[in-house]
Parts: C-alpha cells; structure tokens; sequence
C-alpha cells in the first residue's frame, strides 16, 4: 500500500512534476476550446441538413446520415491517426509548425460533430410537430420557423447532453499524443520516464477532473432549473 | 372576392393520407363577411378540410380559390398566403418560450418585416382589446386555457388575414373557460370578419353561423342555414349526429 502511494502520489513528485504537466496541458485547454467552437455550430448545421424536408433535399441527408455513421462508429484514435497521415502523405494544408495541433482539431472536430449532432438531432424531434405548423400557419418559411420556434425549444433541452459531449471531448483531447502532440499525459509520461514515478499521471488526471467538475456543476445546475419550470408548468 | 361572389370556394376537394381517403370529394362556398360552420363527429374530416385550405395539407385532387386566387395545383409563394388566412388550433400552439408579445409579433415581424415597434404598438392594442394588456409579458404556461387561446387568436390576426379557420378552438378548454373564447370570435363575426369555423358547439354554430355544413365521412352530406340543419335536419345521418351531440352535453 506505501509502495503503491509511493508510485502515484509522493509529495514530491506530485509537487514537482506539476509544471511540465501544466505545461502539456495548456495544449489540451486549446485544443478543447478551438474544438467545441467549431463542433457547436457545425453539429447544427449537420443536423438541419439531416431533417430537410423533400426529395431535392435527399442527396444531403444521405450524406449527413453517413457522414454521422461513419465518424460516430470509428473510434477517435483511428480517426486522428488517419487524418494525421493521410494529411502529412497528401499534404492537404501545407506542412507547417502548427500541422500537429491542425490535424488533432480536424480529428476531434469530425469525430465530436457526428455524435454532437445527433443530440442537436434528437432535440429538434422533441419539439411537437404541432409548434412547426403554427409557426408555417403564420406564414413564416421553413427555415424561420426552424430559427425562431423550433431550434429555440430544442437547443435548450439538449443543453445537459451537449455539456456531456464536452466532458468527452476535454478527456480525449489526451489522445492526440498518438500523433505526437505533447499535451498533459504526454508531459506526464516523460516526468515518469525521467524520475521512475507515477504522480505525474496523477497530477494530469488532477487536472483533467479540475476542468470538467465545474462544466457537471453547472448541468446539474440546468438540469434543475429545467425540472423546477416543468413543474411549474405542470400545476 | 372571386367572379361567383364567393370569398372562398371549394371544387371536388379530395385528401388521402395513406390510401385512406379523409375528404371525399368536398364543394363548398364561403361568401365574403359570412361565417360558415362546419360540424360532424371527430375523424368526419372537419380539421383536414381547415388545414387544406391554408396549404398545411396538400390537396390530391380538386380546386380551392380563395380571394380570387387559385390555390390549388399552382406555385404560389405559401407562406404569402397564410399570412392571409388565419388559423387558430384546438390545442393553441402558442409557443411556451417567447412571451405573449412575442407570440403576437413574431409573424409580423420575421414574416412581413414590420419593425419591432410597430408590431408591438398593433400588438398591445389586439390585446388590449381583449383585455390582456397585462399579460403581454407574462409567458404563456402562466396563463389560463382561455387567456391562451384568446392569445391565439390574436396571434392570427396579427398579420391582417382576410379569412380565419378555426379548428374546434374550445375543445380543450373547461366549460367555465369557453365563454370568454367564445364572446372573441362573436366579436370577430360582428366586424365582418369571413370565417370558417369547425365547432362542437351547436348553439353557438346557431347563434354565428350564415351557413351550417354537416361533414360525415369525408363529404359534406347536408348544408344550410343554421336553422334549417340544426333543427329539422333532412338526413338521417344528421339526425343522428344532433341527437348524440345533445345526449353528450347533458352527461
């Protein structure tokens, strides 16, 4: 038992491995914000394209059904593996200093943005068919009735499972060390390697449940305030 | 108004969802100012019919014109045309994350492009009329049945429609709620407004009604003045049907 808390929480290790992994872990900061600023808004999009209506439309919902099977069903460490060679092979972007931190944000975009918009997805289905039709009855298109009745009311009841998407996407911005990113459990690695100790990892994954504590507080926070209204709405 | 006099006509009208055929072929006038009331049991195709001619349902086979226009079978920019026509639903829709000023502006704002005080100026006005200047702000889960659907009304008037359908718009609401609802399009009939109006309510059809349709089965089996229909039906369906309705209101 002393050896095991030896391993993975001596206090000097524990104190001193801290800043390099710090130091790693601003990468996962970044790569976490860049991330979700680009899943949120392309999720939807994916999403809508999914529920257009008519035959016109039908050669984009296929390609947002399969474009959400096959990044949902294939794991992230794949994904990130493929877009980092395939890119590197084909040079798509150009080979630049920032290549590395690009093709970790492609990978986790793609990934996140499939499973991101089946939530915005399931959302949108969660408004009554009802609220649609008053709103095209009044004479609005389509698509101000999906911006000003439809997406108002399902976005808000998708906000706990899209803070749980998030939680997802900040742990795995750990895996983009298997392109050789060097991010908090990167660091962590090399401290152990350097001083034959395991409270570098500790120290990460300190960091990682630090970061994601506040995001559970506040979907549980929304998820009350929704229940207290619906009650509310229920008398 | 259309060449035969009608504000609305109806030709040959006929809607299947799924190889089950709602209406059957369905011909009906609606001469301007008038009130037409359409009454029947539930599933008789009283709502279909409603929704076909605001375009919420396609129609198979038929023509509808409304103000001179034919609706049916032609490109016609929709969403023009039901800012026309007004249509108020038996469980209100109103929508529970705007405010009722909200609810009232938002068609003509996003859907004509009033400005937002504009809309809001008719807004307030429509509901100080009925009396809910106060609740403007207020969201619609705090307001009673009857408040809501009064809200719903106005909300379909906001975009100046020449012609309203409503769909059995008390047929949710508790019996003590109905009158309020009820005195509203009393008043809507009064300043002339042109309406088509599917009720259960056959002292009210009486009381508003220039012309009283009996739907059974997809088709319009008796019509006439409210008179004539409600109280010496000449068909044995009819007969039926009032005779049910009354037994039903006196449980």
């Amino acid at each position: 038992m002393g050896a095991f808390l030896h391993e993975f929480f001596s206090p000097l290790d524990f104190l001193r491995s801290v800043p390099q992994v710090w130091s790693g872990f601003k990468l996962n900061i970044q790569l976490m914000l860049v991330a979700e600023a680009l899943v949120l808004p392309l999720a939807l999009l994916v999403a809508i394209v999914r529920g257009l209506p008519g035959r016109a439309a039908l050669p984009f919902r296929a390609a947002a059904i399969v474009y959400t099977d096959v990044f949902r069903g294939t794991p992230l460490i794949l994904v990130l593996l493929m877009v980092n060679g395939g890119f590197a092979t084909l040079n798509f972007f150009g080979l630049s200093s920032n290549t590395l931190f690009k093709n970790g944000v492609i990978a986790l975009v793609l990934v996140y943005t499939a499973y991101v918009t089946e939530v915005y997805r399931a959302g949108i289905e969660s408004v009554h068919p009802s609220q649609r039709m008053a709103a095209r009855s009044l004479g609005l298109s389509y698509l101000q009735a999906l911006r000003y009745v439809v997406l108002p009311q399902a976005i808000r009841r998708v906000i706990p499972p899209l803070l749980n998407d998030f939680v997802g996407l900040q742990k795995d911005t750990a895996l983009v060390t298997v392109i050789g990113l060097t991010e908090a459990a990167t660091q962590a690695g090399f401290y152990s390697s350097n001083f034959v100790n395991y409270a570098s990892y500790a120290v990460a994954a300190v960091f990682f449940i630090f970061l994601t504590i506040p995001l559970a507080r506040f979907t549980d926070h929304i998820i009350r305030q929704r229940e207290r209204r619906e009650r509310a709405q229920a008398v | 108004m259309s060449q035969n006099g009608h504000f609305v006509s109806l030709q040959g009208v006929r809607k299947s969802f799924d190889n089950l055929e709602v209406l059957h072929g369905i011909d009906l006038d609606v001469g301007e100012h008038n009130v037409v009331c359409l009454i029947g049991a539930s599933g008789s195709g009283k709502s279909t019919l409603l929704r076909c001619i605001n375009l919420l349902e396609k129609v198979d086979q038929g023509t509808i014109v409304v103000d001179g226009q034919t609706i049916t079978g032609t490109k016609l920019d929709v969403n023009r045309l039901r800012q026309k026509i007004g249509i108020v639903f038996q469980a209100y829709n109103l929508f529970p994350h705007m405010t009722v000023l909200q609810n009232v502006t938002l068609a003509p704002r996003k859907a004509l492009g009033i400005s937002r005080s504009n809309a809001e100026g008719h807004a307030r006005a429509l509901l100080r009329q009925i009396g809910l200047e106060d609740k403007a702000d207020e969201f619609p889960d705090r307001l009673s049945g009857g408040q809501q659907q009064r809200v719903a009304i106005v909300r379909a008037l906001a975009t100046g429609p020449k012609l309203m359908l409503l769909d059995e718009i008390t047929s949710a609401l508790d019996p003590q709620l109905i009158g309020e609802v009820l005195e509203l399009v009393r008043e809507l009939a009064a300043s002339g407004m042109t309406m088509i109006i599917a009720t259960h309510e056959m002292s009210f059809a009486r009381e508003v009604a220039n012309k009283v349709c009996f739907l059974d089965a997809g088709v319009i089996l008796e019509e006439g003045p409210p008179e004539q229909i409600l109280s010496s039906p000449r068909e044995e369906r009819t007969r039926e049907f009032l005779a049910r309705t009354l037994e039903g209101g006196r449980l």
